[in-house]
Parts: C-alpha cells; structure tokens; sequence
C-alpha cells in the first residue's frame, strides 16, 4: 500500500478492503521503523492519531466518504492543530500547544484525512537543509549523509521515505520545490493567497503559502481540493472560486508552448542536473510541446531581493515571541527588557537571529529607502520579467535546485552559499505565482548513490489546473515519481 | 560595508535579542557576507518604479465592525511561560499575565 496513489487508497478503504485504521497503523509502524533515524516527525500523538482513523471508518462505513477520508497525511509543524504540540522547529515554540486550529488542518479534518504528527522544519521555516531545527536534522531517505533540503525538511522525508500517504508544506522562497527535487518527489506551492495562510506561523507574510507535497501531480490535485479556499480570516486570501484542480489532468500537451528561461541552465547549474532536465524537455517535446527560448533577466537579483523582504517580514512577525503570554521565558531575568533580551536570545537558534538582525537593519532609521523601498522596486521588474514571458509561452520550465541533495554540514558554515540554493525559486515566490517540482530523473553521487532531481514548472496566476495537467502527462509516461528510497533496515 | 561590534549590538538591542562580545564578533562576517550579497541591488536604476508589496497589488480588504471572535482566554493563558526568577508558577494571575514591574 506504501506505495499507492491516494486516488487507489481511497477506492481501497471505500470499498473496504482495507480500513483506516490498518492503513494508519501500517504508517504508524513504519514512522516507528525508520523515524529514530530519519527524524522526519517531531510530534507524533497516536491515540489522536487513531481516534481520527477510527473516526474515518466510522465515516466510511455511513456511506458519507470524501476524496481524502480516511487517508493518512503528515502535517508541517507550522501549522496550529488544536491540542498538538506546535512548534515551528523553535525551542521558543517547544512547549506551545495550539488552541486552535489553522485553515488549512480544518480543511483535512473536514475532509476525514488522518493527522499522522507533525513534521521537523527549518526553524521558522528559516533553511534550506532542516539543520537549523531545534530538534535535529532530518536525513535524506536517499543517503542518510544529505540533507533532505529545507525548510519542509521533514515532510519531505516522509513522503520520499513513505512514512506518510502525502503531506503538508509551505513555501516561502522554495522550501517545498526544492526538498521536492532534493528527495524526489511532487511538490507546488501555489498562487499566493490561494490557501489560507490563517494558523500558518508567519515567516514572511508577503511571500508564504503553503501547498501539497505528494507522490504524483494527480495526488497533488486531491490535496489543493481540499487546501485551496478563501478564507476571510486570513487577510490575503484570495477570493477565488473553487477549483477542482484534477479536471484537466487528462488533457494533451499538444501545442503546449513551454519558456525555457536562459537564466536558469547558466552558471551555478551542476552539469548533472542539466542533463536530467534537459531529458525531461526532450520527453515533453514527444508529448507534442513546443519549446521556446525566454528570459527573465532579473533572477540573480531575487536572491539579494528576498534577504530584504523576508527577514525584514520576519523581524517584525517574530517581535511577537517576546516571553510575556506564550512561548520560551528565560529563567533568570532582572527587569522586563532584561526579560524580553534573555528570552528572545535563548529561545532563537542563530539562523533566526541573523535574519532577525538583516531584517531589523534594513527597516532601521536611515536605510529603509536604501534596502526596502529599493527590495519592492526589484521585486515589480522580477514580476514584470513573467508577466512579459507568460506573453510567450504557457508554462516555464528549469531546474528547481542547482544541485542534488549536499552533505549535512557541507554549507552550514556558509549562510550566502545556503540562501543560493534557492536561486531557482526565490523569484516565483516573490511575483507570488504557483511554482511545482516533480521528479525527472537521477544523478550517481560521488559516492555512488543515485540521487533525485527535480524539473520546476512555473505557471501563470491561477493556473495550478493546467500545471498539474502538465506534470501529470509527463508522470503517464515516467515512472521517477514512483521510484523508492531502499534505505538500511532501521529499528526493527 | 563594514559593520562593527558596536554595530552587531546596536541592531541587536533595537531587535530585542541579549548577544555578548563573542557572539557579536562571530555574527560580523556573517551578516558582513549577507549584506555584500544584498548590496547588488545598487547597481540597479529603479527610478520611476512604483514598489511592490503584495504580488497581485491586492488592497486591504474591509470587514463589517462586528464581533468575530470568542473569548478563549483561558484556553490561551494555558500556554503562559514559567514565571521565572526561581518559580515554577505560571505567569498568570486573575486572567492576567504577569511581568516585571515597569511603573512604580
């Protein structure tokens, strides 16, 4: 079943040849197999976890099933679920336990899917490799010395790892495109506003959504049925009619007209990862897609953009942990700013901190023209870069990282060369346009591992429909997306 | 640019974030390295260009003045820190949150 699309769980547990309960439990089992290892789930809490697939049954057998009932998901620990432990990757957030739920987790639970636990993050969704968590790194399933990307870390390596049906992420500058093509699997972030962002912990609030992270387009299809909404509680959701984004899955890539921007195969690419993106142009030109040279001159600049923007959004959306009414409070402390100091310093990990310190230095007296004015003023000709592209072409395609998955520690050192993984994604988020990666193909590490590599595709406002049809078509005649870690045996 | 240790902790206290000597020294190259990459901006003429914050220039969307939210007070003061300084007690009392004395 592990390996089942969730279109084949949910005919399995309607016509019940297989119950919730079982098919969590199998999960279960696994998540206790492989997790002291992988360390892809922070909180598990099984008897909620149960009582929901019991729930499901329950459900399933009134004859009053939807898409998802039943189905086993894994949650980012960004997002507040009443009554678990949600911590954001932070020991500032170690001991929060939500009140209440975020849009998102409502949307799940009203659909009857399961919450296996919550899953290790970057704190605060902060990395590009899930080593600035609180609670550990995250092996990549594919060669437990790499890191799975980040900050969706951990529900990345449970979906490669199968220790979930699909999951949850968010996406701010990458963080589900690229663990998606660092752990070989199928990952959008979408339209900004199109899910809620309501209980979804703020990063960056201009650039965060929070999108599907599963095995195929067409599961990834299910999960934004149920995610995408507008959601008056979350001031940027968007007012956009429902979708249901399976309905063109089907269609042909006849005519396609597919952007393949120069930028993205210049300097900074591995060879490597070139040829296997260059492959998957080649299977979409046999799908009867026409292939079209564009640019979009600006993408070195989204990188210097983005350290502006979002840790100057986040300088502000984290001035909230201040000690007084939730999260960590120092010990010992003399006087409230004493107070304020000593919490703010014990319970932030240092990538936080740096981010902090840019953010609160860009937005300071004297710079803000020089740093953020100028940030937003970029940020219109990075958009205006699609908008004239979108004009050529119907979809854009590229690589969605620059290499395969790296070594644990290789750039912990190095924050610029960290933030440079994100090269290829950054810009999407900061026009706020619907971004995917799903897996193309393998390249042999130096040490002779075969490690996953992603094709990005970038879709124009709204058009998650014809996206998902995109990736699905190439999904009908590859089987990457089905290919599965073997990884040592873990705990048995 | 260069910034200085007085700088590091200038920043730092504006932030509200406790750092030593050391940790302002080892945080210099760091953020030294993050602003040289964000100074490429410079090179750019942005004269003219009207600044984006919201990617569909969406405005603030309005809401009738009405009540929208329950009171969840206690459920919310469940996850009050320690009070600190020595006691294990909650910072709560009567519904409120406990600090330290700002006026005397």
């Amino acid at each position: 079943m592990i390996n089942s699309s969730l279109k084949s769980l949910s005919t399995a547990l309607q016509a019940k040849t297989i119950s919730s309960v079982e098919l969590t439990q199998e999960y279960l089992n696994r998540i206790h197999q492989f997790n002291p290892t992988i360390n892809a789930y922070i909180t598990l809490d099984e008897a909620k976890t149960l009582a929901q697939a019991q729930a499901a049954d329950a459900r399933i057998a009134a004859g009053s099933a939807d898409a998802l009932t039943g189905i086993p998901f894994a949650q980012k620990d960004i997002f507040c679920a009443k009554g678990w432990v949600t911590t954001c990757g932070s020991k500032m957030l170690a001991n929060f336990v939500a009140p209440y739920d975020a849009d998102v987790i409502s949307q799940f639970d009203a659909a009857g899917a399961v919450n296996l636990g919550k899953t290790n993050m970057d704190e605060f969704a902060m990395g590009s490799s899930n080593e600035t968590s609180f609670f550990g790194g995250v092996k990549n399933p594919w060669d437990f010395s790499r890191v799975p990307g980040g900050s969706s870390g951990g529900s990345a390596a449970a979906v490669a790892a199968r220790l979930c049906a699909a999951a949850t992420g968010t996406d701010t500058g990458g963080s589900i495109r690229q663990p998606a093509s660092l752990c070989g699997f199928t990952g959008l972030k979408p339209t900004y506003g199109l899910v809620s962002r309501y209980g979804m912990i703020a990063f960056a609030s201009s650039l965060d959504q929070a999108g599907p992270m599963a095995k195929s387009a067409e599961d990834c299809a299910l999960m934004m049925n149920v995610m995408a909404g507008f959601d008056e509680r979350d001031s940027t959701s968007v007012n956009h009619p429902k979708e249901d984004y399976s309905r063109d899955l089907k269609q042909s890539l006849k005519g396609l007209k597919i952007g393949l921007p120069r930028e993205y195969f210049a300097e900074g690419l591995d060879t490597s990862v070139a040829k296997v993106i260059e492959a998957a142009i080649e299977q979409y030109k046999k799908l009867g897609a026409e292939i079209i040279d564009i640019s979009l001159p600006n993408t070195s600049l989204s990188i210097p953009v983005y350290y502006v923007l979002a840790p100057a959004e986040a300088s502000s959306n984290l001035s909230r942990y201040d000690g007084v009414r939730f999260g960590h409070r120092a010990a010992q402390y003399d006087d409230l700013m004493d107070m304020y100091m000593k919490s703010r310093a014990e319970g932030f990990g240092a990538e936080v901190k740096r981010r902090i310190l840019i953010g609160t230095y860009v937005l300071s007296a004297g710079y803000y023209d020089a740093y953020y004015l100028k940030a937003q003023q970029i940020r219109r000709l990075i958009a205006q870069d699609f908008t004239d592209a979108f004009k050529k072409c119907d979809v854009i395609m590229g690589p969605a990282a620059p290499s395969t998955a790296f070594k644990i520690g290789e750039k912990t050192d190095d924050p610029v060369a960290m933030y440079l993984q994100d090269i290829y994604t950054i810009s999407t988020n900061l026009a706020g346009l619907p971004g995917m990666s799903i897996p193309a193909g393998f390249v042999m590490s130096e040490d002779g591992k075969d490690l996953p590599a992603g094709l990005q595709i970038i879709g124009n406002y709204f058009d998650e429909a014809r996206m998902l049809n995109v990736a699905h078509q190439y999904q009908q005649v590859t089987d990457w997306h089905m290919k599965m870690p073997v990884m040592p045996e873990g705990k048995q | 640019m260069a910034l200085t240790q007085a700088d590091i902790k200038r920043i730092a206290h504006l932030a509200r974030i406790e750092v030593n000597d050391q940790e302002a020294d080892e945080t210099i190259t760091k953020l030294t390295g993050i602003l040289g990459l964000i100074e490429q901006m410079q090179a750019i003429d942005t004269n003219d260009i009207t600044p984006m914050s919201h990617s569909q220039d969406a405005v603030q969307r309005l809401r009738p003045d009405v009540v929208t939210k329950t009171n969840l007070r206690e459920a919310f003061q469940k996850n009050a820190p320690l009070l600190g300084n020595g006691s294990n007690e909650q910072a709560i009392a009567n519904g409120l949150y406990l600090v330290p004395k700002v006026i005397e």
